[in-house]
This record gives structure tokens, C-alpha cells and sequence, in this order.
């Protein structure tokens, strides 16, 4: 038990230092670097309380995918750049008020979390979900997603689905005039199509029509 | 004293699984510079010990006594992490492989999403190598690389949902022992072929060698590495390979099961069925590697996500409904 304990509080003190020094550290990189630490230490604590397939997904889906996603865009940004531009200049006033505003509502947010804290015993008796230790823990997940909460589980999937779609609408341009490659046409090429033998009549040449 | 020696324990187990993995890891080097040396006629690394064996710990020597220049305006602490990274990634991974039916370091139910997790987290040590270097060139590579890599994954990913659609378990072992009567290699033949290829995207190998493209870009992200810190690359890049060619055999091939039931085949212990399959899947990789030219870039990504992709999926589709059809799910609704 006390090894547990051991764990529990190794894997919570890096979350909670990492995520902190996500918001604290001066390179917009290194933040990046922290947060995915913090993903990493949050999915060893899913692990150990048992959700392994959801601390599995977290890696696959945060770490593997994601947080790649951020570094790329944080790395090819230049962020700190803007982000000392945007404090300095008289134009950034709109971004302030704004980004105060997302954190104040999270803010509350996590507050009000912490306070239903109290109503999580009722919460836990109202559910009919069983939690069984036969089953493994992505068997008894799969047998609710795909039972009762299968329509929900659709509808997520649905609109993850329209925001892709929807991010490759709005970066698709199609220019006039742009040259592409097809494979088909070029492995389909003959000799006869590229190379023509022309019987050149002489001192008048032939016109070459390109 | 009792948690003592079980720690004692797990950490022989551990070294008892590492230090094989590491002298194959620098075996395979070799091999692979001999098959395709064979492949264009050439002797390959033959001086070093019989057969030129030792070639590899020539090499290892001469990395350890290398000089490591660190570049003055690299991010210092990322740089020496990157190839560290790397390294620890290729080597944990292998905590979940069974090589026999109680031969595995860590009997996990998700295992194969382990496995999955961690080569898709191989990615990191690229991208934080690339970027630490502050230079062009391996700044290029990396992007190049991850951009691969994440590509490729997502194939990989649908290719073991079809496996696992046939096993109804994450676990290892239950996957080896689902292909006791036939391995999935016959019924999911196309699923194994896409595998391979995404596989040799994935670990960066030739034809998909761009991140390292030496006509493009140096040395890719590798170019301001030196001595030891370039080898743990390259030696995290190996075992990388290994690692995709021990989870093909695992999900294809049979895992440490015997090709055929005969008590001949059976005599030969399980861990070593498992060490021919990753031979011989890696032998594939290196005749690969003499064999194919570089692919370009766009046609790289082409075929990850349009071709593959797709494909996968459809296949996916296909076993889902054959396996319904015939009310073979392995799992009871």
C-alpha cells in the first residue's frame, strides 16, 4: 500500500509542478514540453486507479497526436515573438480583456467542481453502471458506450467529423492556374506520347507546336 | 526486506530482458549492412571478428571515445534529452512482449495499446532533437519526420483494430493465442503488407528515409549530433525497428506460437519461434532498403493517407461484417 502511496503522490506532484510550470516557464516550446509531461504523469494516475484503457487513449490521443500538433505549430509560430508584440503595442488591448474573461469562467468553473465534490457519493449511488472486478476495464467501457450511451457516442464522433471538415474547408484554396501531378498520367506515358520522329524538310525546319 | 528482494527481482528480470535486447540491437546493425551489401554485391563489414561480427562494437567504441559538441546556441538541456528519449522509448516498449506463454516482463490488459502508445510517442525525440539544434537543416527533418510519423500511425492504428476485432482482447498473449489455429496473416493478408510499409515509415527507413534524406537536408535532425549522442540516436532508431518487427510477428505472424502443431516444430522453445519471425521480418526490412528508391515526399504522404488510410478502414469494415455475418466474434454480444 505504501508503494502506492509512493507512486500517487510522485506521479501528482509532477502533474501539478509541470502544469504549473506550463504557464510559468518563458519559452513557449518548453510550455509545450511541460504540458505533455503533464499528459504523461495524468495518464500514469488513470493507470493506477485502474482506467487503463483510458490512460492509454490519453498518451495515443493527447501525447501521440496532439501535443505534436502544438509543438509544430508553437515551433514554426515563433510565438514568444508576438506574444512581447502584442503586450507592447497599443493594438493587443482587445486580446487582454478577452483571454481575462475565458480564465475568470474557468475559474469559476473549477470552482464550482470542487464544490460538487460533496455530492459525489449521491452521484455514485444514482448510477446504474456496475463497476465490476471481472470484467477488464475496456470490456465494461465498451459495453456501455456501445449499448446505452450509443447514440451519444455517434453524435461526438459526428462532430469531431463536421470540425474536420470544416478546418479543411476553410484552408482549402484552389488557385487558377496551378500545375499538378498525377501518377496515372505519369506512369501511364508511353513512349509513343513523348517522342515524335518528324522528317525535317530542308532549310524550312518544322514548327514544334509545345 | 520482502519489497527489497521483490525489487531485486523485477530489476534482474529487466536486465535479463535489456542487455538481449541490446547486444541484438547491435548485432542487427550488422546484419543489416551485410544483407545489403549482399544485395549489391559487395562484401559488407568483414574485418572486425569472424565474419565481421564485431563490427558493431568497433563502432560502439569509436562513438564512446568521439568527442560530444554540443552547439553554442542549441537549447542545451533538450538537446541532450532528445537522443535520450529516444532511446528509453525504444527500449520500455518491450516490457509488454511475451516471448512465451508466462515469459513477459508486464502481462498488461492493454497491452497492445501500450505498445501503440509508446511507438506513437517515438516522435518526440526526433522533434525535441531537431528543434534543440537551432539549425535549418535539422529543423527541416524533424518536421518532415513527425509529419511522417503521425501519418503513418493512424494507418497502423486501424490496421490493429482489424487484429484486434479478431482477438476481442488488447492483451498480448491473447492475440498470440487467437492465431493458435491460423495466423492472421492469411486472413488479413493486405492488412499485413500495409503494415509493413506504414511500419517502415514509421521507424524513418528507407524508401522512407526523407527526414535523413542526405541530398536534401544533411543529416536531417541527426546533423549536429556527434559521438555518443549520435549513436544512442541511431541505436534507438534500431531498436525502433525491431520493436515494429516483434509487434508485426505478434499481431501477424504467430507471436512465439510454432508455425504448425508437429512436436518437432513444438521441441524448439517458444522465445526462439518469436526471435526467427523478427529475424525474418527484419531481414525484409533490410532487402527493402538495397532494394527500393527513395520515395518523394508528396507521394509519401499520398499514400499514407490516400491509399492506406482508406484502405484500412475498408478492411476494417470488411472484417467487421464477415466476422458478424458468420457470428464469429470472438466476444459474445
Amino acid at each position: 500500500m505504501i508503494a502506492h502511496a509512493v507512486f500517487f503522490y510522485l506521479f501528482a506532484f509532477i502533474a501539478i509542478v509541470s502544469a504549473i510550470m506550463v504557464t510559468a516557464a518563458r519559452n513557449t516550446v518548453h510550455s509545450v514540453f511541460f504540458l505533455i509531461l503533464d499528459f504523461i504523469s495524468i495518464s500514469c494516475l488513470f493507470i493506477m486507479i485502474g482506467a487503463e484503457f483510458l490512460g492509454m487513449i490519453m498518451l495515443i490521443v493527447y501525447v501521440g497526436a496532439v501535443a505534436v500538433l502544438f509543438l509544430f505549430v508553437v515551433m514554426m509560430l515563433n510565438v514568444a515573438q508576438q506574444k512581447n508584440q502584442w503586450f507592447a503595442s497599443s493594438k493587443s488591448s482587445s486580446h487582454i480583456p478577452a483571454g481575462l474573461l475565458v480564465s475568470l469562467i474557468i475559474f469559476f468553473e473549477l470552482i464550482i467542481v470542487i464544490g460538487g465534490w460533496k455530492y459525489k457519493p449521491d452521484l455514485l449511488n444514482s448510477s446504474t453502471i456496475l463497476i465490476s472486478n471481472t470484467t477488464t476495464n475496456t470490456h465494461s467501457l465498451g459495453n456501455v458506450l456501445y449499448t446505452d450511451y450509443i447514440h451519444l457516442f455517434q453524435i461526438s464522433g459526428m462532430i469531431l467529423l463536421v470540425a474536420m471538415i470544416g478546418a479543411i474547408v476553410l484552408t482549402f484554396r484552389q488557385r487558377a492556374g496551378l500545375k499538378k501531378q498525377s501518377y496515372i498520367k505519369q506512369i501511364s506515358r508511353e513512349r509513343a506520347d513523348g517522342v515524335e520522329v518528324v522528317n525535317v524538310p530542308k532549310n524550312k525546319g518544322v514548327k514544334i507546336d509545345v | 526486506m520482502n519489497s527489497f528482494s521483490i525489487l531485486f527481482n523485477e530489476v534482474y528480470k529487466i536486465l535479463f530482458l535489456l542487455i538481449p535486447v541490446l547486444v541484438t540491437v547491435a548485432m542487427i546493425v550488422w546484419l543489416d549492412r551485410r544483407v545489403w551489401a549482399f544485395v549489391q554485391k559487395r562484401r559488407g563489414p568483414n574485418v572486425v571478428g569472424p565474419f565481421g561480427l564485431l563490427q558493431s562494437l568497433a563502432d560502439a567504441l569509436k562513438y564512446i571515445f568521439k568527442e560530444i559538441i554540443i552547439p553554442a546556441s542549441s537549447n542545451k538541456v533538450i538537446f541532450i534529452l532528445a537522443p535520450i528519449t529516444t532511446m528509453t522509448l525504444a527500449l520500455i516498449a518491450w516490457a509488454v512482449i511475451p516471448f512465451g506463454e508466462n515469459l513477459v516482463l508486464a502481462d498488461i490488459n492493454v497491452g497492445i495499446l501500450y505498445l501503440f502508445a509508446v511507438s506513437s510517442l517515438g516522435v518526440y525525440g526526433i522533434i525535441m532533437g531537431g528543434w534543440a539544434s537551432n539549425s535549418k537543416y535539422p529543423f527541416l527533418g524533424a518536421i518532415r519526420s513527425a509529419a511522417q510519423m503521425v501519418s503513418y500511425e493512424v494507418s497502423i492504428g486501424v490496421i490493429i483494430i482489424n487484429v484486434l476485432l479478431c482477438v476481442g482482447s488488447l492483451n498480448l498473449n491473447d492475440i498470440v493465442l487467437a492465431q493458435k489455429n491460423m495466423w492472421f496473416v492469411v486472413p488479413l493478408f493486405p492488412m499485413f503488407v500495409i503494415f509493413f510499409i506504414s511500419a517502415l515509415a514509421e521507424t524513418n527507413r528507407p524508401p522512407f528515409d526523407l527526414p535523413e534524406a542526405e541530398a536534401e537536408l544533411v543529416a536531417g535532425y541527426q546533423t549536429e549530433y556527434s559521438g555518443m549522442m549520435y549513436a544512442m540516436f541511431w541505436l534507438g532508431e534500431y531498436a525502433n525497428i525491431l520493436l515494429m518487427c516483434a509487434m508485426g510477428s505478434i499481431l501477424f505472424l504467430g507471436g512465439w506460437l510454432a508455425p504448425l502443431e508437429i512436436e518437432v516444430l513444438s521441441f524448439i522453445p517458444a522465445p526462439f519461434w518469436l526471435i526467427f519471425k523478427i529475424l525474418f521480418l527484419f531481414i525484409l526490412f533490410a532487402l527493402v532498403k538495397a532494394i527500393v528508391p527513395r520515395y518523394r515526399y508528396d507521394q509519401l504522404m499520398k499514400l499514407g493517407w490516400k491509399i492506406f488510410l482508406p484502405l484500412s478502414i475498408i478492411w476494417v469494415v470488411i472484417t467487421a461484417g464477415y466476422l458478424l455475418y458468420f457470428n464469429l466474434l470472438p466476444v459474445q454480444l
